[in-house]
């Protein structure tokens, strides 16, 4: 079975499957927010393109939640 | 560094303050009293009496565009800051043209989709430029919650957690410790000194 391994907000992460996509991370990690900026690799996501993304093996992943307040 | 080589190497820098609201008139405020050089200050909206509670502003500026009350604060604290004012809704349009030149981004918008706007337009076109973020300080207590950390070039300040909710509202001391907290940010950014 591969693995990928990934640093998603500064932290180890690692996943039992031999691929991620950004919106099964999301479902994984069950970061449910509606409002989130993903940032791979410094790169932004898309919204439209997060169930296209693909998550690679050393990859650097980033999640906000924005949350309303100011 | 001493107090004068730090107003020294501020007084060359420009700093955009996206939103005059709690976090961007008290931002602002803390940035003017250091001695930043240039701030560039964008709202659309007037001052009304229920701001009062957490905004840097005074009853007698309830009906003001925010952005001339906020220039006319910060002017009374240090006349020689240079004050850019903008009294117009950011979009994702018009966010280049006022914020380009800007050593320090702020983000300091109120709604949520507001803020994911801004962040996904600064990452956009200016994906080199500090960003430092305004994210959850609903309601009171609790400091130990609110915190900074780093991604990239983006900077989150806050507690990540709370939002603003009728039992859960917006507050001058938490709203201004997170204001603060991204004053501080822009000065260890532009000090070279980050270090989260």
């Amino acid at each position: 079975m591969c693995q990928v391994k990934i640093i998603l907000n500064n932290y180890h992460e690692e996943f039992d499957r031999e691929s991620l996509t950004v919106s099964e991370l999301l479902a994984v990690k069950n970061f449910t927010f509606k409002m989130l900026v993903i940032k791979i690799n410094g790169n932004l996501v898309s919204k439209a393109a997060y169930d296209t993304t693909m998550v690679h093996d050393g990859d650097e992943v980033h999640v906000l939640h924005l949350i309303s307040g100011g | 560094m001493t107090y004068e080589e730090i107003r020294g190497r501020l007084s060359r820098k420009r700093v955009g303050i996206a939103g005059c609201g709690g976090l961007g008139s008290n931002c602002a405020i803390a940035l003017a009293r250091v001695g930043m050089g240039t701030l560039v200050i964008v709202d659309f909206d007037c001052l009304s009496v229920s701001n009062l509670n957490r905004q840097y502003y005074f009853r007698d500026q309830v009906g003001m565009k925010k952005v001339e009350a906020l220039a006319d604060n910060i002017l009374r604290i240090d006349p020689t800051i240079r004050v850019e004012k903008h009294p117009v809704r950011i979009t994702a349009t018009n966010f280049t043209g006022l914020f380009a030149g800007c050593d320090v981004i702020v983000e300091a918008f109120d709604l949520a989709e507001e803020k994911e706007m801004l962040i996904t337009s600064a990452l956009t076109h200016f994906p080199t430029i500090p960003l430092v973020v305004g994210l959850g300080m609903a309601g009171w207590g609790n400091n130990a919650a609110i915190h900074c950390r780093r991604l990239g070039n983006i900077y989150v300040c806050g507690d990540e957690t709370s939002e603003i909710s009728a039992s859960m509202p917006p507050l001058a001391p938490r709203v201004g410790m997170v204001a603060n907290m991204q004053a501080n940010v822009v000065m260890d950014i532009l000090l070279n000194s980050v270090q989260l």
